[in-house]
């Protein structure tokens, strides 16, 4: 079975129709956990997004010789495979990033976004699309992670990307880790919020 | 399912009334232990010369992992039978390492030691109490959140997940630890971590589905569902990587282990009994399902908060 969809509406499907974070709330210990700063989102979304095109492309390459009735298996492996390139990377070349996520990056491999596109896309499809349908995945998760990392930052330190833009902390409160569920809940009813009332606009 | 749930909490308040064993010396010195935070406490097996006694420099105190840092003693005080001293230190002592006290020419002996540590038992509970309430997993560590924002929604179905996977977490983290100790560590395998640790896991899962539908399928019925998503659970991946940074020996990696599950257990328990309640109430249409729970859950992690600094032994 191939999909119908182009590419361009792959790669757009990941980041705002079935957003891993927004819409489809998957994968949200990182969103939480360590999303107080832009940077840290981009660092871990791009972690993010190198394992899922990785393991997209990998699982869609072999998907003739995996059983049926290991294959989740085969998936946790593949992914903790990726898992562990990005996370020996990391180590070596940003030592400094990389202490500040911490575990963040190794858990990566529990993830359910990753093994959920796997199941439901990469072991159907071609090798092309697949690639596509992972990049738009791993792009919607940055583009969250990001997002909330940007609110966090700018409400909570007055700062993007450490620089100063405010020069006052408008709600101090917003850097506390405890703050992330808060800040995530907020975002989320807000999007619906939003969603909903161009929807009521659109029907008039 | 309720027996099983009762089943594990007996075990781990059972495990809490463990009694405490001291440490037991030979010679001069019969017992040793932390009093304050700056104190040391000695016990000795016969009445000693007061003016000996309390003589600092008859005293060498040092944390047994630094025999070469001697802890300054600012003061001793000796009891009026001359059968305790109390060492007072001028600084605080770490009283989670083991130090070795030395005595030396009082009451006609050459030299005699004592270690001083907490009780091993102690210690044990503190690292389940610490996994269960002050590191929760969930609230504080921000860990296992898709499962749990997933599974929360009914009393019945946090309760079957909890259980389940407690029970996975410390059958596989047990075996975990032994691969780690006796094969990627010896072997300087350090790197396949991850894969190794996911992998016994998925094995886990894969052996505990495959004998529940054949032992007891009435079982397999109700617990079978949870069965795939505590893969897709942070946690499950975070506990062995913690044990093994840690290099926790058995005994806590177990109570590590448990202390993670059932604190998994606890969050899920609490949340899903909040969010049966919203249910009920009135919320803006926007904030129903998800985002309200998000918030509840920042609710909860801030009164987690009130945990930390929680000592009990």
């Amino acid at each position: 079975m191939a999909t119908d969809k182009t590419n361009f509406q792959l790669v757009a499907n990941g980041i705002l129709k079935e957003n891993p974070i927004f819409k489809l709330a998957l994968s949200m210990c990182p969103a939480v956990g360590i999303s107080t700063t832009v940077i840290n989102g981009l660092m871990l979304g791009t972690a993010v997004l190198f394992v899922q095109v990785f393991s997209s492309v990998t699982i869609s390459l072999l998907k003739n010789f995996i059983h049926p009735r290991i294959r989740i298996p085969t998936y946790t492996l593949t992914i903790a495979t990726w898992v562990t390139v990005i996370d020996l990377s990391l180590a070596a070349y940003f030592p400094a990033a990389y202490a500040k996520m911490g575990i963040f990056v190794k858990i990566i491999v529990a993830f359910a976004i990753i093994t959920m596109r796997l199941e439901m896309f990469a072991c159907k499809e071609k090798v092309s699309s697949s690639f596509w349908d992972g990049l738009g995945m791993g792009l919607g998760f940055l583009v969250g992670m990001v997002a909330i990392g940007f609110v966090r930052e700018l409400l909570g330190s007055g700062a993007i990307l450490g620089y100063d833009v405010l020069g006052f902390k408008p709600l101090l409160f917003f850097i506390l880790p405890s703050a992330g569920f808060f800040v995530v809940g907020l975002m989320m009813g807000f999007f619906n919020w939003i969603e909903a009332s161009y929807s009521a606009r659109k029907k008039r | 399912m309720n027996r099983i749930l009762y089943t594990l909490l007996l075990l781990i308040f059972g495990l809490a009334g463990f009694a405490a064993t001291a440490w037991a010396a030979d010679g001069l010195i019969s017992g040793t232990e932390f009093g304050a935070e700056n104190e040391i406490i000695v016990k000795f097996s016969k009445a000693v010369d007061k003016a000996e006694a309390a003589d600092p420099s008859h005293y060498i105190v040092f944390e047994e992992s630094d025999p070469d840092i001697r802890l300054e003693i600012s003061s001793v005080t000796v009891a009026d039978n001359g059968k305790q001293a109390v060492l007072t230190f001028t600084d605080p002592l770490n009283s989670s390492k083991t130090h070795i006290v030395n005595v030396s020419g009082i009451g006609g002996v050459e030299q005699a030691s004592s270690p001083v540590s907490k009780s091993y038992a102690g210690y044990l509970i503190s690292v389940l109490i610490s996994a269960l309430l002050i590191n929760n997993f969930v609230f504080t560590k921000y860990l296992g959140l898709c499962v749990f924002f997933g599974t929360s929604k009914r009393k019945e179905t946090a309760k079957g997940m909890g259980v389940v996977f407690t029970i996975v977490i410390v059958v596989a983290v047990s075996m975990s630890w032994v691969l780690y100790q006796y094969a990627l560590k010896p072997y300087h395998l350090d790197y396949l971590q991850i894969v190794v640790f996911i992998g016994l896991v998925s094995l886990t899962v894969q052996a505990v589905d495959t004998v529940l539908r054949k032992v007891n399928p009435v079982l397999f019925k109700s617990f079978g569902v949870y069965l795939v998503l505590v893969i897709a659970n942070c946690v499950i991946i975070a506990v062995p990587l913690l044990m093994a940074s840690n290099e926790y020996n058995y005994f806590e990696t177990f109570m590590l282990s448990l202390g993670a599950g059932g604190g998994f257990l606890l969050a899920l328990y609490l949340m899903s009994s909040v969010r049966e309640r919203i249910e009920l109430a009135k919320v803006p249409k926007s904030f129903k399902g998800l985002p309200i729970a998000f918030i509840v859950a920042g609710q909860f992690a801030m009164a987690f908060l009130g945990f930390s600094g929680l000592q009990l032994f």
